[in-house]
């Protein structure tokens, strides 16, 4: 297992670099270079899933790989995957996978394109994966050079204002970070960057105080979790379709991931002191981010803004600090990941047909794209937690799991629903119905590739919509170590 | 007297090998051509670094005391002759357009290093100091070689007027030293002044890091920075910004901790505050810099800030955080410059405006900027990611949390102004056509110094345990 995982963290990357050193004009091989590889990627994560033993306990993630490798500092090389890390490991790979065909068609220096694509994968399955602190935060920064890259060069008309503030935005969080690791090493007895002895230690609340708020600064500009939030909107605005599926999917989650892996599991009474500040943050994410997509113009900033909202949910359901409520966090990452996921590309869609995303000037593509309408209706569903679709099944989770602890919030968040199918109907029914405009009249369905990949994902929203124990097993697994904390 | 030549042997071999081309070149008819002084410069270097190779591990002394006989210089020897080496091999353009005073250009390259090793090996005041001047007279007139461009020649008298004000600044603190110790080793200074902390140690103490302050452009020392760095022909640059930082660092590092044990409560504060101070104002500086020998002379200054930062941590991981940051430094910067070299002879331009586009019209040129200008800013894989850290956990272990939380804070808005030349590199079309490519050598060079920035941090395990020997060598 050790091999398939750390194959399935570096592959991309020397898919990358092969498709950098391609000799001549290699123009049409990137692609296919990065679709394989990627391709083989995700079935290695799905086989690493395959092969996860939800009763195999903390001590012994799934493909541990544990080498010293700057012993001086008491750095190690090491990887593995738990039920936390698992399910955000696989959504990465899925989703870049997806991201490659759905920018299959790209014409601009489509090789630098895809080698970044291919090196971002890298780089996030890293942060899934390290267990070791420092190797994490090497992955966390690794991710940003590719990213700002991505929007800044193949971005929309505001992508080079976006891409550095997406990366200033960030490497500031990333410096308060690093201080609070550095002196998470320092404090712990054992000297050691090594996540799971870490886990193992208590150390003195007004220590841990301190680094939980350095470490979560770090973390809340990624969620990204108001008021650090303001490069979100921009970045996944100006980002390519692709990209924004990739920032929205996989790249916020880190942010609630590092949270849950780094704050929750080794600073417990940290935790306990900040539930009710996370507790609050949470609610005003859920409230402001669907306040502000409601009055939105721009279809990407709806997407965009309710991606704030649904974080918020995440939030709610870690503060609670109950069994369920983590659950439902985790269970809220991973299909907030698909289903924001398939409304960008549906938005991309419509956008590569249209060539605007202003909502004012679309209306009625339902009756010349009906099977883009379709889907974009069943994600919109989705997001607004219908049941029988996956967002129903973690929303449920989390105001389970928060109701009894944080009432006032979670019944906020309940009501914020509501917010959210005004929004989302509202788009849908601005967008894809209402008289016929003449100017798309000439506008195409999806092709056969593109409905494959929205295809995948709606299989997969569907799937645990109806079938959550698929993710349930994972996710009990890896989350009962961090409530049985509290 | 203890008179074992080998001991020196590799500084004997660079001077005679520097002598030897100016030399050869005034008596052969005609003048040597570039290539055979080249190839003369790189025996010489080559044959320096073997020689000084078997010397690391040793523990002694040569010429009484005068010159140390250890790991700590052997490792520093070792970075100047590769630096220099990329250096030389880069100036082949320049050596092209001075053609008439190369031999002396290559040979005052190589004396100048001499003095940089005498430099970190020194270990007594008056070797000290001779050394410094030696690398002061030599580096000034190589910052002001290309006579005809009124900017070099003011860079040149500029680093040698300010250079002689900070050597007398300096030479005061060491009389002083003297004066106190009643001896010009340094071991036997740290004996003497062991019990005596007073003002007069203080004030020495202050003098000395003033002096060095000049050399290694410690704000508010730095003021000559910009303009020699700007003005000098850009291969000497990249010389004075690695090497010559790197040797007043070997050399203020080693008296600091041979000489000044005793008043090392004081000197770690001096020194964390002019850190704070040269990260700030470096960074701060060089976000608004339009040409680009002028910004990487502001990020030079705000890196010499990080090194201080791992001085200021005075313990033996500190400063093997900072060697092993010297020599990621020197790699990057290098690299950095190496390739700026290259870029402003290809477009004869200096403003960062004009590498628009620079990514189609050069892709390996472009690519080496970015991955060193990616590495000055501290992101990982690159060797500057890793030197930062090994110095920023150093600190927070000495208890500078303060210190290390402004460090971090500064990578993050140093990324702005590296990454707004990366913006323009790669997003902004073009202006211009392709470039020509670069000369076999220079491309030799420049290579090495990229894998440097690839390699160095990820290897870091096998290269901090020379470090920590170096670093070890320190404590006797």
């Amino acid at each position: 297992m050790d091999l398939l995982l750390n194959l399935a963290i570096w592959l991309p990357l020397a898919g990358a670099v092969l498709i950098a050193v391609l000799p001549g004009n290699a123009d049409r091989s990137a692609r296919w270079i990065a679709a394989v590889i990627s391709g083989v990627a995700l079935l290695l994560a799905l086989a690493l899933a395959w092969g996860y033993d939800p009763n195999a306990g903390v001590a012994s993630p799934l493909g541990l790989t544990s080498v010293p490798w700057i012993p001086q500092l008491g750095i190690g090389y090491v990887v593995g995957l738990d039920g936390l890390s698992l399910p955000m490991f696989v959504l990465n790979a899925l989703l870049v996978f997806l991201a490659v065909l759905i920018s299959w068609n790209t014409t601009l220096r489509p090789r630098e394109y895809f080698a970044l694509v291919l090196a971002l994968e890298t780089a996030v399955a890293g942060v899934f994966s390290a267990l070791d602190f420092i190797l994490f935060f090497l992955f966390w920064e690794l991710e940003l050079a590719p990213m700002f890259l991505l929007i800044g060069i193949w971005g929309g008309a505001r992508r080079e204002y976006a891409a550095m503030k997406f990366i200033l935005y960030t490497v500031a969080g990333s410096a308060f970070m690093l201080l609070g690791i550095f002196i998470l090493y320092l404090a712990s007895p054992a000297h050691t960057f090594d996540m799971l002895q870490l886990g193992s230690q208590r150390l003195a609340p007004a220590v841990q105080s301190l680094i939980w708020i350095l470490l979560f600064i770090g973390f809340a500009v990624k969620v990204p979790i108001f008021p650090l939030h303001t490069w979100l909107p921009d970045a996944h605005t100006e980002a390519p379709t692709a990209i924004s599926v990739l920032l929205a999917g996989v790249l916020l989650k880190m942010g609630a991931y590092g949270i849950l892996r780094a704050n929750f599991t080794l600073l417990p009474d940290a935790t306990h002191q900040f539930a009710l500040l996370l507790g609050i943050l949470a609610v005003i994410n859920i409230v402001y981010g669907a306040l502000v997509a409601m009055v939105q113009g721009d279809l990407k900033r709806v997407i965009a803004n309710s991606s704030i909202s649904h974080m918020g949910y995440v939030l709610l359901g870690a503060s609670s600090l109950t069994a369920i409520g983590i659950q439902g966090a985790v269970f809220q990452m991973f299909t907030h990941g698909t289903i924001t996921g398939l409304l960008f590309i549906m938005v991309g869609l419509i956008y590569d047909r249209t060539h605007t995303r202003a909502i004012a000037d679309l209306g009625g593509l339902a009756a010349r794209m009906p099977k883009i309408a379709a889907i974009f209706i069943v994600a919109a569903l989705a997001s607004l937690g219908l049941p029988g679709l996956s967002g129903f099944v973690s929303e449920f989770l989390v105001f389970l799991g928060s109701f009894p602890v944080w009432g006032v919030q979670t019944i906020l968040g309940v009501f914020t629903i509501v917010l959210t199918a005004g929004y989302m109907l509202w788009v849908v029914e601005r967008v894809l119905f209402g008289p016929e405009r003449p100017e798309w009249a000439h506008l195409g369905d999806a092709t056969g590739r593109e409905m494959f990949a929205v295809g995948v994902l709606v299989a997969v929203i569907v799937l645990i919509g109806v079938f959550p124990a698929v993710l349930g097993n994972v996710v009990i697994a890896g989350t009962t170590p961090i409530a049985l904390r509290y | 007297m203890d008179t074992n030549l080998s001991l020196i042997a590799p500084e004997i071999a660079l001077g005679v090998a520097g002598a030897l081309i100016i030399l050869l070149d005034a008596f052969v008819p005609g003048g040597l051509s570039r290539n055979v002084i080249l190839a003369l410069a790189v025996v010489g270097i080559i044959v320096s670094a073997a020689l000084a190779l078997p010397l690391a591990g040793l523990n002694s002394f040569a010429f009484s005391g005068a010159i140390a006989v250890d790991t700590y210089a052997v490792f520093f020897k070792l970075l100047f002759l590769s630096a220099t080496l990329l250096v030389l091999l880069a100036s082949t353009s320049l050596l092209d357009s001075v053609a008439r005073f190369r031999a002396e250009f290559v040979g005052l390259l190589l004396l100048a290093t001499v003095a940089l090793m005498l430099l970190a090996a020194a270990h007594e005041l008056i070797t000290l100091y001779v050394a410094l001047e030696m690398s002061s007279l030599s580096t000034a007139f190589l910052a002001a070689w290309n006579r005809n461009d009124g900017r070099s020649v003011e860079a040149g008298l500029k680093y040698f007027l300010l250079s002689a004000m900070s050597s007398a600044v300096l030479l005061y603190g060491l009389a002083l030293l003297y004066g106190l110790a009643g001896s010009t080793r340094l071991d036997t200074i740290g004996l003497a002044v062991a019990n005596t902390p007073n003002a007069g140690l203080f004030l020495a103490m202050a003098l000395v890091l003033a002096g060095f302050g000049f050399k290694v452009s410690a704000v508010p020392f730095q003021m000559w920075t910009p303009d020699v760095y700007e003005g000098a022909p850009t291969a000497v640059t990249a010389y004075l910004s690695v090497a010559s930082k790197a040797a007043g660092f070997a050399a203020l590092v080693r008296v600091l901790t041979t000489a000044l044990p005793a008043a090392q409560a004081d000197w770690a504060v001096l020194i964390a505050g002019l850190a704070a101070a040269t990260m700030t104002v470096g960074n701060v500086v060089a976000l608004v810099q339009s040409n680009i020998k002028r910004m990487l002379a502001y990020s030079s200054i705000a890196q010499a800030g990080y090194v201080l930062v791992g001085i200021a941590a005075s313990s033996p991981r500190g400063y093997s955080a900072v060697l092993f940051y010297l020599l990621a430094y020197t790699a990057t910067n290098l690299a950095a410059f190496l390739t700026v070299v290259a870029i402003i002879r290809l477009i004869g331009s200096e403003r960062i405006a004009d590498f628009r586009g620079l990514r189609q019209r050069s892709p390996w040129l472009a690519f080496a900027l970015a991955v060193s200008l990616l590495s000055l800013a501290g992101l990982p894989p690159f060797a500057g990611f890793f030197s930062k850290l090994y110095v920023f956990s150093a600190a927070v272990q000495s208890g500078l949390i303060w210190l290390v939380l402004l460090g971090v804070l500064n990578s993050a808005i140093s990324l702005y102004y590296y990454a707004q030349v990366i913006h323009d590199m790669y997003m902004v079309p073009p202006e211009g056509g392709g470039i020509a490519p670069l000369t076999v050598s220079h491309a030799v060079s420049l290579a090495v110094a990229v894998a440097g920035v690839l390699l160095l941090g990820v290897l870091s395990g096998a290269v901090l345990r020379f470090d920590d020997l170096a670093a070890l060598a320190l404590a006797r």
